[in-house]
């Protein structure tokens, strides 16, 4: 608990909660942008590098362009006239409070029963590429199959339609 | 709060805080595409929870966390793509992403 993970985690905090609280759709997606680096920070401080360059090339390379492609072109970065918060928002706020409530008071509960090792884990990227090709092998022919899948669905799902006869 | 907690429970709050987030935004915001980037928050703070707990648990060697947090970074990639797909696809349909005037379905 030191003074860069108070720093980190204000930054990915403050993105979430800017991404979920402006009023512009590009400058929330600009704001998510800003609460994956802060989590992609929060991996490495974490000894955990290979997942902190994963998310940062999948969320900050790909995720984030992607949503940016998707406002533009559904021309999100009009605001709307009645508001962007659902009329229902009340309900909303209150169930996430609950949840975050709830979630709060199980790890305060619970912190003499979560480990605690302090000894930084001896893992290099060496270990994981042969987890990967070795015990994980099946899980990753299955994600390998599950990123062609969804692919191909996504560009079928969002390709123009030919203009059919009635 | 020094003092007080374990360095894990500090990031399980981090987690727990940006899933409320995630969630609010979610169930708040009449855009589809701010409902996904809520669902993209809740699942990145599923991810940090479980580098949290392969780090500070018993046997970071086995590599169980990471896998983990790595597999789900791969299909939250596939679900953000199959998302944003769709949600072109119901623009050029109805010519919004208002989730409130989406309403074909009702009867």
């Amino acid at each position: 608990m030191n003074v860069v993970f108070y720093l980190l985690a204000a930054l990915t905090i403050g993105g979430g909660l800017a991404a979920v609280l402006l009023k512009h759709l590009v400058h929330c997606a600009l704001a998510t942008t800003v609460a994956f680096a802060g989590l992609a920070l929060l991996f490495l401080q974490l000894d955990a590098q290979f997942a902190g360059f994963a998310q940062i090339l999948v969320y900050i390379g790909a995720v984030a362009i992607l949503i940016v492609f998707a406002i533009l072109l559904t021309r999100g970065s009009e605001l709307p006239k009645d508001g962007v918060f659902s009329r229902t928002w009340f309900v909303g706020l209150v169930i996430a409070a609950g949840v975050f409530a709830v979630l709060a008071w199980a790890v305060l509960q619970s912190v003499r029963a979560v480990p605690q090792q302090t000894a930084v884990p001896a893992v290099t990227v060496h270990d994981i590429g042969n987890a990967l090709v070795g015990r994980y092998v099946l899980p990753l022919e299955i994600v390998a199959l599950l990123l062609t899948a969804a692919t191909i669905g996504a560009v079928i799902v969002a390709m123009h339609e030919k203009e059919r006869p009635r | 709060m020094t003092g007080m907690t374990t360095p894990l429970a500090g990031y399980l709050l981090v987690a727990a805080l940006l899933f409320a987030i995630g969630l609010a935004g979610a169930l708040t915001r009449r855009n589809a595409i701010l409902v996904l980037i809520g669902i993209e928050l809740m699942l990145n703070a599923a991810n940090l929870n479980l580098i949290a707990f392969w780090r500070f648990g018993p046997h970071p060697e086995l590599l169980t966390g990471m896998m983990f947090a790595i597999f789900s970074i791969a299909v939250a990639a596939a679900e953000a793509a199959v998302g944003l797909g769709l949600v072109i696809a119901i623009h050029r349909h109805t010519h919004t992403t208002e989730l409130d005037k989406i309403n074909r379905m009702k009867g």
